[in-house]
């Protein structure tokens, strides 16, 4: 158990290439935290930092109170979860777990018993004796977790470990270790580029992009109240729309713009605020013509071309469209339900 | 593995294409080779052309058995491959471990240890004989200061050392290669989980590493194996030519010297049928055991 401290972290590849810049970030005893973005936004390399695996550029790295910059991986006393796995080819489930203590040179009955303790905990106890290759993909991410916990480290840390997973097998893998971290009250730092995965698991999220944070805060307080125009079109699904305020300036559809911040040129608005018909209250009213219509089970997803406006927004709606394809549609958003942002800088405007 | 199958228009031209690869195989393995087993079963005639071969069934065989110079010959031959492959596939892997810690400059490293490779054994052998000539030869002339006299026309030691040299020196560039090549295909990550799992760098070599090897290291054992036996004609007939006293003296070489200078044809046969049993009992071996190469 222990605190993991950030402070502004650097990473400095040979030949130049900044891969994250100054990133500071306390992360409570016992925090699950997730490191959310795209590809290449620096969120492996900064867990990887976290592990010992790449080189700390700048910045000190706490975990508890030790300052681990320059400490082994072996020291740190974390435990990681790989993206592929990682599971030894040549040594049984057993063994694989057992790797770990042996090298700490626990004695022979004490891992015996942490290791099926563990085993019994992810429901492996059955395959013990079986190497990697005969085990399905979900029980080798249970493998692959399995050898993290045995070791009881102060903190886990988690490489994307479910995109090797199919979309059923991934939920039920994301609560199980959801409700393992909550039991164990272990600290944990969980990459991903799943957004949602992020906002289910988290008890915070940081959102990064080109080696910055973006924003950090509860699931709620990133989706209700997104930072900056990257992290509102990243988080949440279907991703916000954005419209020029501009745009609906000349048409004219606002009824009171103004209640908006000042310096607002951008306004986001989260498909499902966007209703068919005019809520009580300042509203902005959009009129357009259907271009698709997508179903998608319990809900469904209208796209709209706007009058005059260049890309389709997106609606959503709970069970099936009561609109034709083509028909045209207006569409009204609560003022308060809106996201003002600054155009050029990409942050939010209060 | 399903292959396409293509149909000819023309009934001989699969064959047409086919028959040159078939001729030379023919030409220069199966017909001496039957050639050589042929010879086995007869006694040389005399070279008047009064005395005709005459045929001693497995006489050949069993007189090799009954020599206590084959029986040596064998031995030598142990000790050769032995030392051999033992020499060139523990130096092979420690450079390959070496080259592979490399970033930039692997390319430059694997290049400069492929090299030897491109030597034919002759030029090899006569390299080694020059380096280890006990009156002009560089080597004996330093182990003569730390006050070791070198002399492989008089050691059966110093002579064994040699060819051993000789030989692995050859063979380690190709073992490199396939090192290398097995270490790189070696998931980084695995590497990684080991170094968090606590295991120090040469725990890691030891249990996760080396283990992951083992279909590579078994692959290079044969074929080393096989080279040391009938590949190094070219190293020993440069370097010590079978000498001091047939210390030296591996069976493909005792081949050649039965067969071309002490002109004994029927037993020179005999032994090449023994060599060509060895090679085909090592090649099955080989075989099985890459059609279920992965062993994890």
């Amino acid at each position: 158990m222990a605190s993991i401290q950030m402070d502004d972290l650097h990473k400095v590849y040979a030949g130049g290439v900044k891969a994250v810049t100054g990133i500071s970030l306390d992360i409570a005893d016992g925090e699950m935290i997730v490191l959310v973005g795209p590809s290449g936004c620096g969120k492996s390399t900064l867990l990887r930092m976290v592990a010992g695996l790449e080189t700390i550029s700048g910045g000190t790295l706490r975990i508890g109170d030790r300052v681990v910059n320059n400490l082994e991986p072996a020291e740190r006393d974390i435990a990681m979860v790989f993206q592929n796995y990682a599971l030894y080819p040549h040594m049984t489930v057993f063994n694989n777990l057992a790797y770990g203590l042996k090298n700490r040179k626990m004695p022979k009955d004490a891992i015996d018993r942490r290791v099926r303790e563990a085993a019994k905990m992810l429901e492996i106890g059955d395959y013990l004796d079986r190497k990697p290759r005969n085990l399905s993909g979900g029980q080798r991410q249970r493998v692959a977790m399995g050898r993290a916990l045995v070791r009881e480290p102060s903190a886990f840390l988690f490489d994307e470990p479910l995109s090797n997973l199919d979309a059923k097998l991934r939920v039920q893998m994301r609560v199980e270790i959801r409700q393992l971290q909550k039991r164990l009250k272990t600290t944990s730092l969980y990459v991903t580029h799943d957004q949602l995965e992020a906002l289910t698991m988290a008890d915070r999220l940081v959102v990064m992009n080109a080696g910055r944070v973006e924003q950090v805060g509860t699931p709620m307080e990133v989706f209700d109240r997104p930072a900056t125009v990257f992290v509102a079109g990243f988080i949440g699904s279907p991703a916000m729309n954005m419209i020029d305020a501009a745009y609906l300036r000349e048409t004219g559809s606002a009824d009171d713009l103004d209640g908006l911040p000042h310096g607002t040129d951008l306004i986001g608005v989260r498909p499902d605020d966007l209703l068919m018909t005019p809520p009580d209250g300042p509203h902005l009213r959009l009129a357009g013509r259907v271009a698709l219509l997508e179903p998608a089970g319990a809900e469904s997803h209208i796209y709209v071309a706007l009058d005059d406006g260049d890309q389709p927004i997106t609606v959503r709606v709970q069970g099936l469209p009561m609109v034709e394809d083509g028909a045209r549609v207006n569409l009204y958003a609560a003022l308060a339900a809106l996201h003002p942002f600054d155009r050029v800088s990409g942050v939010r405007v209060t | 593995m399903q292959t396409k199958r293509t149909t000819f228009s023309n009934a001989w031209l699969p064959y047409a294409l086919l028959a040159p690869q078939v001729i030379v195989t023919l030409v220069f393995f199966i017909w001496p080779a039957s050639q050589a087993l042929w010879q086995s079963l007869f006694r040389q005639g005399d070279a008047f052309g009064i005395r005709p071969p005459s045929f001693v069934g497995l006489e050949n065989f069993a007189a090799l058995f009954r020599d206590s110079h084959y029986i040596d010959s064998l031995q030598v031959t142990l000790v050769f491959s032995v030392g051999t492959t033992v020499l060139a596939m523990s130096v092979s892997l420690l450079f390959a471990v070496m080259v592979n810690r490399m970033i930039r400059s692997r390319d430059t490293y694997t290049t400069f240890l492929v090299w030897p490779y491109a030597i034919a054994p002759a030029i090899a052998g006569v390299l080694w004989w020059f380096i280890f000539n006990p009156s002009i030869g560089i080597l004996p002339y330093v182990l003569e200061g730390v006050g070791y006299d070198w002399n492989h026309r008089s050691s059966n030691t110093d002579a064994m050392i040699l060819v051993i040299l000789a030989a692995a020196w050859k063979q380690i560039s190709y073992n490199f290669l396939f090192f290398l090549a097995g270490l790189q295909s070696i998931p980084q990550s695995l590497i990684e989980a080991a170094a968090i799992d606590g295991a120090s760098r040469s725990k890691r070599f030891w249990t996760i590493i080396l283990p992951l090897l083992s279909p590579v290291t078994f692959f290079l054992l044969v074929v080393n194996i096989v080279y040391a036996m009938f590949d190094t004609f070219g190293v020993i007939h440069a370097t010590t030519e079978g000498g001091p006293a047939q210390a030296t003296n591996i069976l493909v070489y005792k081949v050649y010297r039965d067969g071309f200078v002490n002109l004994n044809m029927g037993s020179s046969a005999a032994q090449s049928v023994i060599l060509m049993a060895i090679v085909i009992v090592l090649t099955v071996i080989q075989f099985r055991y890459i059609e279920r190469r992965v062993n994890y």
